[in-house]
């Protein structure tokens, strides 16, 4: 029996439909890639303009009001001891904050609402924290516009972050492991501190990792509570006033004159660096610290 | 002791809240709430003062709707498409590189829509000034689609299997099924995205402080020098401002305004997502 | 899609399958291979669907039932890794031909899962409706076909005072029976039915299998089915799939009162599966 030409017919259907497909498909990549595109044009711009500038000399000066003889050295350093302070507080704070959450607290009305209020942390702005470092540990707790008082307010921000990223580690780790040592005799603090903080250590680091790696590049808290724009000289102690590699920056792209747009690009290109880095540590400490241990 | 660092997040919150309040208050005492939202001139900082947040207000919406033009089509045709359409293997690749563009610092992108892109939009838009709300609001744009884009395709994903071949066996295109079935039943989950992009864009300081520019004013055009709420805290930031002084209040006054509204937004945007997850489940 | 066997153009076979003539048949499927993950599914499968009939497909978990239920409109495809070889053709067209668009065959050929899918965001009237949006159609008298449709699947009395409650509101079985009312409501000339009973009650049931009765004759019927009573009950036609072949296939009194092979009699009384 010969295929009836309208059937046939029937069942090809239309052209425009398939080119439709087609058409969205493309709008699809399309749309994917133009962020990204976007992306490398900025870094290859960026490149561009900053590289000249990019030098030892430019590494390790101090600010000036001639672009060509301007450094990042404070800036530099004062990042270095404003993300170790940071790290100092933050991490102790956040690894506490989610071993207790996962492993201790019941299920009731304050465990639910201290796990509402970290997740609405996290959607603060930050210049809203910049804003309660400046009215309670600047002025409050008299602090002064110092580099703890950055330091504990770049904390509090990364808190929730921090958080999350442990309890995430630490629900990997798996249930039996904790009854296995329970079964041993091992009370809960012990069983945490041998089995369940080794195991959840590697994501844990790498959280606090990536964390840190946002906060080298978080400005406006840090210009609420008071960190200056033009340091000459290195913070000498905990409570001396302080600028970060970021506000440098910022106070390069404001100036009008190009020659501190190279500056700028230039201090962006070590702030993108330094963020690499720390985010390749991260990748490269959870792969080998996971490998041994599983 | 360990519950003492969980609560130290409670402390937090607390402390958020009072320390904007307290000056908030003291805001209030010279400047009648009246004025604070019926006047449309700010210029606190001038011999003439005006405290209208209708100014900044609009400085941040006008920006904010910029970034969201951006990244509502770019964020949720990346995701219908990474959910949909894409190989397993492109996914793998592209996925995680579009988060990349969430972690640039945003004093980067600031510089990116300072010295490039608003120079380059000159060339097309007549009478672009310098700092404007188109060019930071379209680098804003740029860097929130990573959030819709991520929590659209999370929810696109979630819709089940039986639907979408529910649609497909009624004769439908994929084309079609996808936009008739899937992408209505996870309308929550997308709407979600988008309100948490929004957020993102209202509380966003560094890029409009660059490329926005200081000068609040109360209008529609985005080819002016405008200030948004952010922009404007640290912009009296950098001065030397004693406590106590109005100036001083002021900037916790529009804190708390800011405060208020990304807290409204991310409420809104939880419950959206909690009836997207049970109406789904 | 996997590789197509070329072979020579020829006419299919006239073979004439227990008492089926292909004149009378909607749809033939020759020699078709199907496989996921190089895993086969089926191998070999030729029979012929009389029209206007039911035909009951039956047998033991994973011996392809579903499978071949679903290379008859192309709905096996869409499965990452799924292959088919062979043909089957409709009304004398081969719907794997290339030139073929799947979404068309669906439009001729509809189905109706085993559990019950109603779209959630839409009411009652426009779960009915999602055919003609889904085929880009706008139909004119839309109210009377959504009545139509939802008589055709015995649901209209139930529903008629709100069509516009959520088409989840619905008890399982009204669900069903709503997506039965959604698939006739865009005319297809086959209905396949896969498992379509075995997430409901008895009641709901019985009230389906009464509701495939009343089908018959205008709709040509395939209804996959793991309950070998239901298969008595409804289908003119059964087969018997094992391991993915085509074991028997005649009249469905033939099958249980008198089968052709052992295996088919001790699938039947219940030796196995």
């Amino acid at each position: 029996m010969k295929p009836r030409n309208s059937v046939r017919d029937t069942l090809t259907g239309s052209r425009i439909d398939t080119g439709i497909e087609k058409a969205f498909k493309t709008i699809g990549i399309i749309s994917l890639i133009l962020p990204l595109s976007l992306l490398l044009i900025l870094l290859i711009d960026t490149t561009v303009d900053g590289l000249p500038r990019l030098s030892w000399r430019f590494l390790t000066s101090f600010p000036s009001r001639f672009p060509d003889q301007a450094g990042i050295f404070s800036a530099l350093v004062g990042s270095v001891y404003l993300i170790g302070l940071t790290a100092l507080i933050a991490i102790p704070l956040g690894i506490g904050a989610a071993i207790y959450l996962e492993e201790y607290a019941k299920k009731n009305r304050i465990t639910s609402f201290i796990e509402i209020n970290i997740s609405n942390l996290a959607g603060v702005p930050s210049i809203i924290y910049g804003l309660l470092g400046l009215g309670l540990f600047v002025r409050i707790m008299a602090l002064g516009r110092s580099l703890i008082a950055g330091a504990i307010t770049l904390s509090l921000m990364l808190l929730p972050m921090i958080i999350m990223a442990a309890r995430e580690s630490l629900k990997t780790v798996p249930q039996e492991l904790r009854e296995a040592a329970c079964a041993l005799g091992a009370d809960r603090w012990t069983t945490i501190r041998k089995v369940v903080l080794p195991l959840g250590l590697p994501g844990i680091l790498t959280g606090i990792i990536l964390s840190l790696a946002r906060a080298i590049g978080e400005t406006a808290p840090l210009i609420t509570i008071g960190a200056l724009t033009y340091v000459a000289f290195l913070p000498d102690s905990l409570t001396s006033p302080f600028t970060a590699l970021p506000i440098q920056i910022f106070n390069w792209v404001s100036r009008p004159q190009r020659g501190f747009h190279a500056n700028a690009a230039a201090g962006i290109l070590v702030l993108l660096i330094i963020m690499l880095l720390m985010n390749v540590l991260a990748m490269w400490l959870r792969m080998r610290l996971q490998k041994r241990i599983i | 002791m360990l519950f003492v660092c969980a609560a130290v997040s409670v402390a937090v919150t607390a402390g958020i809240i009072l320390t904007l309040l307290m000056e908030t208050i003291g805001f209030f005492r010279s400047v009648s709430i009246k004025e604070f939202f019926a006047d449309t001139q700010w210029t606190p900082l001038f011999v003439n003062k005006h405290y209208g947040i209708w100014a900044l207000v609009s400085g941040t919406v006008l920006t904010s709707f910029f970034a969201m033009v951006t990244a509502i089509p770019l964020g949720l045709i990346s995701a219908i498409y990474l959910s949909e359409y894409s190989p397993d293997r492109i996914r793998k690749v592209l996925k995680p590189s579009l988060e990349v563009l969430a972690g640039i610092p945003t004093v980067v992108y600031g510089y990116f829509a300072l010295t490039f892109v608003t120079p380059l939009l000159q060339k097309f838009i007549p009478g672009l000034a310098g700092f404007n709300a188109v060019s930071p609001g379209i680098v804003m744009g740029i860097m929130i689609t990573p959030i819709v884009a991520s929590l659209s395709e999370d929810a696109i994903y979630s819709v089940p299997l039986s639907l979408r071949e529910g649609a497909l066996a009624l004769g439908g295109s994929k084309l079609r099924s996808t936009f008739r079935v899937v992408l209505p039943t996870a309308f929550s989950g997308i709407a979600a995205s988008f309100i948490l992009g929004i957020s993102r864009a209202v509380g966003e300081t560094m890029i409009v402080t660059i490329a926005a520019g200081q000068q609040p004013r109360f209008t529609l055009d985005p080819r002016v020098p405008i200030e948004t709420m952010t922009a404007y805290i640290v912009q009296v930031s950098l001065g030397d401002t004693p406590h106590g002084t109005i100036e001083y209040n002021t900037i916790f006054a529009v804190g708390m305004l800011l405060f208020m509204m990304t807290l409204v937004f991310n409420l809104i945007a939880h419950f959206m997502k909690r009836r997207f997850l049970r109406g789904v489940l | 899609m996997g590789e197509e066997m070329k072979e020579p153009e020829r006419s299919p076979r006239e073979f004439d399958f227990s008492g089926i003539r292909l004149k009378d048949a909607v749809i033939t499927t020759e020699d078709v291979h199907a496989w996921f993950d190089k895993k086969p599914a089926l191998k070999g499968i030729s029979l012929s669907i009389a029209q206007g009939m039911v035909t009951a497909v039956i047998g033991p978990s994973g011996c392809g039932k579903s499978t071949f239920i679903r290379i008859l409109n192309r709905m096996h495809e869409v499965v990452p890794g799924a292959g088919l070889r062979g043909r089957v053709f409709f009304e004398g067209q081969d719907i794997y031909s290339p030139e073929v668009n799947p979404i068309m065959v669906r439009k001729k050929i509809g189905m109706v899962f085993q559990k019950p899918n109603p779209f959630p965001m839409m009411s009652i009237k426009q779960n009915v409706t999602s055919g003609f949006s889904l085929q880009g159609i706008r139909a004119a008298h839309i109210d009377e076909r959504v009545e139509n449709s939802l008589k055709q699947a015995a649901l209209w009395d139930e529903v008629k005072d709100d069509l516009s409650k959520p088409g989840s509101s619905l008890s399982g079985g009204q669900q069903q029976r709503l997506c039965i009312a959604r698939a006739l409501a865009v005319d297809p000339s086959v209905l396949l039915m896969d498992e379509p009973c075995s997430a409901l009650d008895p009641i709901a049931t019985a009230k389906i299998e009464d509701l495939i009765h009343s089908l018959r004759s205008r709709y040509t019927i395939v209804i996959v089915t793991h309950n070998m009573q239901q298969a008595a009950r409804v289908a003119d036609y059964t087969a018997f799939f094992y391991l993915g072949e085509l074991i028997e296939y005649n009249k469905t009194d033939t099958i249980f009162k008198n089968p052709n092979l052992r295996r088919t009699e001790d699938y039947i009384t219940g030796r196995f599966g």
